[in-house]
């Protein structure tokens, strides 16, 4: 069983594996069709129009689907890499390991942004960045500098006892847990930490950091983590709903997996802790 | 794998097709596609509509940004958003607030506030539509 842990307490071999495995993906071209996949989602989900991976009641099984199926074919290439996650109220700062040369490398320089040390510097030869709006061929980060703070434990609680998962009209305007989460009302979790980080995390192609999956692994334990505060609360709208996923109605791409599919992570995969 | 080579099958045609609506910008028309993925685009109240912002035209930072309605299908109030001619892709959000494909997870007041942001993240590279 995949178990996916705090990148906190990765081993220096688990992280070595981990980033083999995405460099592996990265030369097959299988990356690069996640970030495609993600750009395309991004500017079709609209607040009024139909919506499934962003602004929307499916925001969360939509990657909760989407982190498993990456973490599926890393696990082709490395049957013992999981997902970790990275707890942005802990590791807040850009002295924190996570952005170590031995793991995803640190901030952009200043001149262009360029991440220049790391297993993802484009100097390295194996992280060119192609699925890009703007030609520029390699990551850029600018960590801290789109908004000074990363969410805090106690933000985070705050949004963690919000009773109802989500509320109608169903998308960015939305009272309830998912869009307080998702950031477009509020105090702004998962949208703040996309900012934070800066570079392509910033924009709608935001897998061509790796550090969106570490980002996301930790936005699906919190989703977790709400599950286990409401056990009476639980996915909404129960009901067909227009423009937007229903518990019972299947999610594209996929096309054979509904939100109640994904209600359950432990049938994919465990937390180290959920603590 | 079979599975997997599928979904990246649609994921590449859902690209695809959205590009092709992101470019065709000012000159989509109603109805041109069944695809559902396309309503979000055509739905009138998906973009500016008569309450829309106005039109403006300015260089910032040495970069020509213009943004003005689109009303190219008769009756959609879309806006379009160029950086020195070519798209840049922006969406309005259900508060009236605005973000662009450079800047998706952080929201602005105007059209032009959003095609500005661009500008600084784009530090002098051009933008190119997305392959």
């Amino acid at each position: 069983m995949t178990v996916r842990k705090n990148q906190a307490s990765l081993t220096a071999a688990e992280k070595r594996a981990f980033v083999d495995a995405v460099l592996e993906l990265k030369r097959t071209g299988r990356y690069d069709s996640f970030v495609t996949t993600h750009n395309a989602f991004i500017m079709s989900d609209t607040d009024n129009g139909d919506r499934v991976g962003h602004r929307s009641p499916s925001f969360l099984p939509w990657h909760r689907r989407f982190l498993i199926q990456f973490e599926q074919a890393l696990q082709e290439i490395d049957p013992a890499v999981a997902l970790p996650y990275w707890d942005w109220t802990v590791d807040r700062t850009v002295a924190s390991s996570l952005w170590a040369p031995d793991f995803l490398g640190g901030t952009g320089r200043a001149r262009d942004g360029q991440v220049a040390e790391g297993p993802f510097a484009v100097s390295g030869g194996r992280w060119p960045v192609t699925v890009t709006v703007d030609g520029r061929g390699f990551l850029r980060r600018a960590l801290g500098s789109g908004v000074p703070q990363l969410p805090t434990r106690s933000e985070v609680e705050s949004v963690l006892a919000m009773p109802t998962y989500d509320t109608a009209p169903w998308n960015s305007a939305s009272d309830g847990f998912r869009n307080h989460v998702e950031g477009w009302r509020g105090v702004n979790l998962h949208n703040r930490v996309h900012v934070w980080v800066g570079g392509q995390m910033a924009t709608g192609a935001s897998p061509n950091d790796p550090v969106f999956w570490l980002h996301h692994a930790f936005i699906d334990r919190l989703w977790a983590q709400w599950q286990a505060r409401h056990p009476r609360s639980t996915y909404l709208p129960a009901a067909r709903t227009r423009n937007v996923v229903g518990l019972d109605d299947v999610m594209r791409p996929w096309n054979d997996v509904t939100p109640a599919d994904m209600l359950d992570h432990t049938r994919h995969y465990t937390y180290d802790t959920m603590a | 794998m079979s599975r997997i080579t599928r979904r990246h099958a649609l994921g590449a045609a859902a690209a695809t097709a959205l590009t092709g609506l992101a470019l065709a910008g000012l000159a989509r028309t109603a109805g041109a596609t069944s695809d559902p993925r396309a309503t979000g685009h055509q739905h009138p109240e998906g973009h500016a509509g008569h309450d829309g912002p106005q039109p403006f035209s300015e260089t910032f930072q040495g970069r020509r940004i213009e943004g003005a309605p689109s009303h190219a299908d008769g009756h959609h109030g879309g806006y379009a958003v160029r950086i020195d001619g070519e798209e840049l892709h922006v969406m309005r959000n259900a508060d009236s607030t605005w973000v662009s494909v450079i800047n998706h997870y952080e929201t602005f007041t105007t059209p032009r506030a959003v095609a500005r942001a661009a500008v600084i993240e784009l530090q002098g590279a051009r933008l190119v539509p997305l392959a």
